[in-house]
C-alpha cells in the first residue's frame, strides 16, 4: 500500500489509471475484446446510422413489398416496401437511447439506497428489504406493463419505468456488497475520527462497493435492453414507424415462411449487442475480481 | 430448528402481505379504475355510478382491500371486469398449462443442466467448456421471442418437422398439447439450462478447489470416488436455489415466449388482461404469481437448509 495522497489531484489520476488497467485487463481476454467492440460498433451505428443509411427509414414503396435481397436492397424490403437495411441499421436507436439513460439511473438510485441502508441497518432495514422482496416476487412484464398501458408508450414513461424497476434489485446487490466492507477497520477507524454517514459512504464505501456496481449496472444494462426489445415485439414499446429491432421481428414473422429476410437482420442485430454487453459484462468481472456466474435469472 | 422454519414460514407471509398491499394500492392509484375500463368512453353520469355501485367501488380503499384479500386466501377472486365470470375459473384452465408447460421445462433443463454443468466444471477451460459455455452464453441472453422465431423458421417453415403454433383451447386435456408444446418447451429449457450449468459450474469448480478433496486426493481416494461421493454433493447443493428463481421465472416470465407460440397459458392471459384493463383479473394473477414465487423460493431456502449440516448446525447453535 501506497501512501495517503497528500493532494485530491494524485488520487483521480490514480483511479484514472486504474480503471485504465481494467480496460486493458478487458481487452485482453478474447470475451471482453469480442464484448466491448460488439457494444462499441453498435453505439457508434446509433450515433451515425441516420448519415450512412442508403434509404429513408419511412419510405415506403408499395411496387417493392416482401421483395428478396437485391444490389439495391442488400438485405431486401419489408411488407411495406420499407429498405430492411436501412431499418435494421436504425433499429437499435431507441433501445440504446432509452436504456443508456435508464441504466445509470437505475444504478445510482438503487446503488444509494442500498449502501445507505446497508450502513445504517435496523427496523427501516428490515422493512425495505421485505419491499425488496415483494416488488421482486412480481413477474417484471406485468409490472411495467400495467404503467405504460396506463401512461403510454412515450420515451418519457419508459425511462422512467424501466429506472424505477431495474433499480430495486440493485438495491440488494448494493446493501451486501455494503455489509461486507461496513465491518472492516478502516471503516470502523473512519467512524472512531468521527466522520458523518455521508463522509463515510462518499469516502470508505463508495470506492469499494463500485466494482460491484459496475458489473450490476452492465448486467441490468442487458437486461433493460432484453425488456424493452420484448416490450416492443408485444406492441408496448416504440410506436411505428420508428425502427426497432423487437417490432421488426413482430412485424416480419408473420411474412416469416416466403421472406425469411425480414427478420434476419434484426434477428442478428439485437443478438450480437446484447451478447455484447454479456460478454463485456462477464470480462469486466473477471478483470475486476467478481465472479457473477451464480447470477440466477430475476 | 423449528423456531428458525417458523421465523422463515413467517417472513414469507409477510412478503406475500405486502405483494398484496402493493397490488391492491397499485391499481388503485393508477388513474381509472374497473368500470372507467369496462364501459369506456360511456363512462360517465349515471352509467358509471350504477357500474360502480355494482362492483361495490365506492366504498373505503380499505374496507375494499380487506374484502379482496379474505376472499383471495379461500381462492375466490372475485368476478372479472367484462364477462362477469369467476376469475377462480377462468384462472385455473390457464394455470394448469402454464404449470404444464413449466413441468415440461424443467424436466428437459434440470438435469440437461446439471450434467453439462458438471463436465464443463470439471473440464475447466477444456474444449467442451469453452464450447457449452459459450453456448450457455448465447442461449441465455439472447431474448426469447429471437431464438423461438429462429426455431420456428427452422423447424417449423424450412424442415416441417415441429408445428410453430399452439392451437389446442385452453381448457383441453395435457396430453393434447403434444406435440405442440415441443417448441415452446425447447426455448424455455435452453435459456433454463444456461443459467443453472453456469451455476453448476461455478460450484463443482470451487468444491473441487476445496482443501478436503485435495485431502482425499493426497490419501490416493480414487477420482471418480472423490467427484461422486465428495464433491458432487457439496457442488449441487446451491442449485437447488437456482432451480427455484427458476420455477418462478417459468410462471412469471414466460409471458412472451406464450405470445409468440399463442399457448393458452397464465402469462398470455396476463398480458389480455392488462390490454383490457381487466383488473381485477390482473390483481389475481399478480397474487398468485407471486405467491408462487415466494414459496418456491422459501421451500429452496428449507430444503438446502436441511440438506446441508453445515447451516444446520450453523442455526442450531445460533438460536
Amino acid at each position: 500500500m501506497t501512501d495517503a495522497p497528500a493532494t485530491p489531484a494524485p488520487a483521480r489520476a490514480r483511479a484514472l489509471s486504474r480503471w485504465g488497467g481494467v480496460l486493458r485487463d478487458v481487452m485482453s481476454r478474447p470475451s471482453g475484446a469480442i464484448g466491448l467492440t460488439l457494444v462499441v460498433f453498435h453505439v457508434v451505428l446509433a450515433i451515425v446510422s441516420p448519415w450512412i443509411v442508403p434509404y429513408d427509414y419511412r419510405a415506403m414503396d408499395a411496387t417493392l413489398m416482401l421483395k428478396g435481397p437485391s444490389a439495391l436492397h442488400w438485405l431486401g424490403t419489408d411488407h411495406l416496401g420499407r429498405d430492411v437495411l436501412t431499418r435494421t441499421l436504425m433499429g437499435g436507436r431507441e433501445a440504446l437511447l432509452i436504456t443508456g439513460i435508464a441504466t445509470p439511473i437505475a444504478v445510482a438510485w438503487g446503488g444509494l439506497l442500498g449502501i445507505w441502508f446497508g450502513l445504517v441497518g435496523g427496523r427501516a432495514d428490515e422493512v425495505l428489504m421485505r419491499v425488496v422482496d415483494a416488488f421482486l416476487s412480481l413477474p417484471w412484464i406485468l409490472k411495467m406493463l400495467v404503467l405504460i398501458v396506463t401512461f403510454g408508450t412515450g420515451i418519457e414513461v419508459l425511462i422512467p419505468t424501466l429506472a424505477f424497476f431495474y433499480g430495486i434489485p440493485v438495491i440488494r446487490i448494493a446493501r451486501a456488497a455494503t455489509h461486507d466492507v461496513v465491518a472492516r477497520d478502516f471503516v470502523s477507524a473512519a467512524r472512531a475520527r468521527g466522520h458523518g454517514r455521508i463522509t463515510i459512504i462518499r469516502k470508505e464505501l463508495l470506492p469499494n462497493v463500485l466494482d460491484a456496481l459496475m458489473v450490476e449496472g452492465a448486467m441490468r444494462w442487458s437486461w433493460m435492453l432484453l425488456a424493452f426489445s420484448s416490450l416492443s415485439f408485444l406492441g408496448f414499446g416504440v410506436s411505428p414507424p420508428t425502427p426497432d429491432w423487437g417490432l421488426m421481428i413482430a412485424d416480419a414473422r408473420g411474412f416469416m415462411s416466403f421472406a425469411p429476410w425480414g427478420v434476419l437482420g434484426p434477428v442478428i442485430a439485437l443478438s450480437s449487442l446484447i451478447i455484447g454487453i454479456n460478454l463485456t459484462a462477464d470480462a469486466l468481472a473477471k478483470a475486476l475480481g467478481l465472479d457473477r456466474a451464480q447470477k440466477a435469472p430475476v | 430448528m423449528l423456531r428458525m422454519l417458523l421465523r422463515r414460514l413467517f417472513l414469507g407471509a409477510v412478503t406475500v402481505v405486502i405483494v398484496s398491499v402493493i397490488i391492491f394500492a397499485g391499481v388503485e392509484i393508477l388513474p381509472g379504475d374497473a368500470c372507467t375500463a369496462f364501459l369506456e368512453r360511456e363512462a360517465q353520469g349515471k352509467l358509471l355510478e350504477n357500474c360502480r355501485e355494482a362492483q361495490g367501488l365506492n366504498r373505503p380503499p380499505f374496507e375494499r382491500y380487506l374484502d379482496w384479500a379474505a376472499g383471495a386466501i379461500q381462492g375466490d377472486f372475485g368476478v372479472s371486469a367484462n364477462g362477469a365470470k369467476s376469475i377462480a375459473e377462468l384462472v385455473g384452465n390457464r394455470l394448469k398449462n402454464s404449470l404444464l408447460l413449466a413441468a415440461c421445462a424443467l424436466g428437459v433443463g434440470v438435469p440437461l443442466a446439471i450434467v453439462l454443468g458438471v463436465v464443463t466444471g470439471l473440464w475447466r477451460d477444456k474444449g467442451i467448456d469453452l464450447v457449452l459455455s459459450t453456448g450457455a452464453i448465447f442461449a441465455m441472453t439472447i431474448p426469447e421471442f429471437v431464438s423461438a422465431t429462429v426455431l420456428i423458421l427452422v423447424f417449423s417453415v424450412w424442415l416441417g418437422w415441429l408445428p410453430g403454433i399452439v392451437l389446442t383451447s385452453a381448457s383441453a386435456p395435457a396430453a393434447e398439447f403434444f406435440p405442440e408444446i415441443l417448441l415452446p418447451v425447447i426455448v424455455l429449457s435452453m435459456v433454463m439450462t444456461a443459467h443453472i450449468l453456469r451455476m453448476v459450474r461455478s460450484s463443482v469448480i470451487e468444491v473441487m478447489a476445496g482443501d478436503y478433496v485435495q485431502m482425499a486426493t493426497l490419501k490416493g481416494v480414487p477420482y471418480w470416488r472423490i467427484v461422486f461421493v465428495h464433491a458432487l454433493p457439496n457442488a449441487l447443493l446451491p442449485a437447488i436455489n437456482v432451480v427455484a428463481l427458476t420455477v418462478a421465472w417459468l410462471l412469471g416470465g414466460v409471458v412472451v415466449v406464450e405470445v409468440v407460440f399463442n399457448y393458452p397459458g397464465l402469462g398470455r392471459m396476463m398480458i389480455d388482461a392488462i390490454s383490457d384493463r381487466d383488473l381485477p383479473v390482473v390483481q389475481a394473477i399478480a397474487l398468485i404469481v407471486a405467491t408462487v414465487y415466494v414459496g418456491v423460493n422459501l421451500t429452496a431456502d428449507l430444503l438446502t437448509m436441511v440438506l446441508n449440516p453445515r447451516l444446520r448446525t450453523h442455526y442450531m447453535r445460533q438460536r
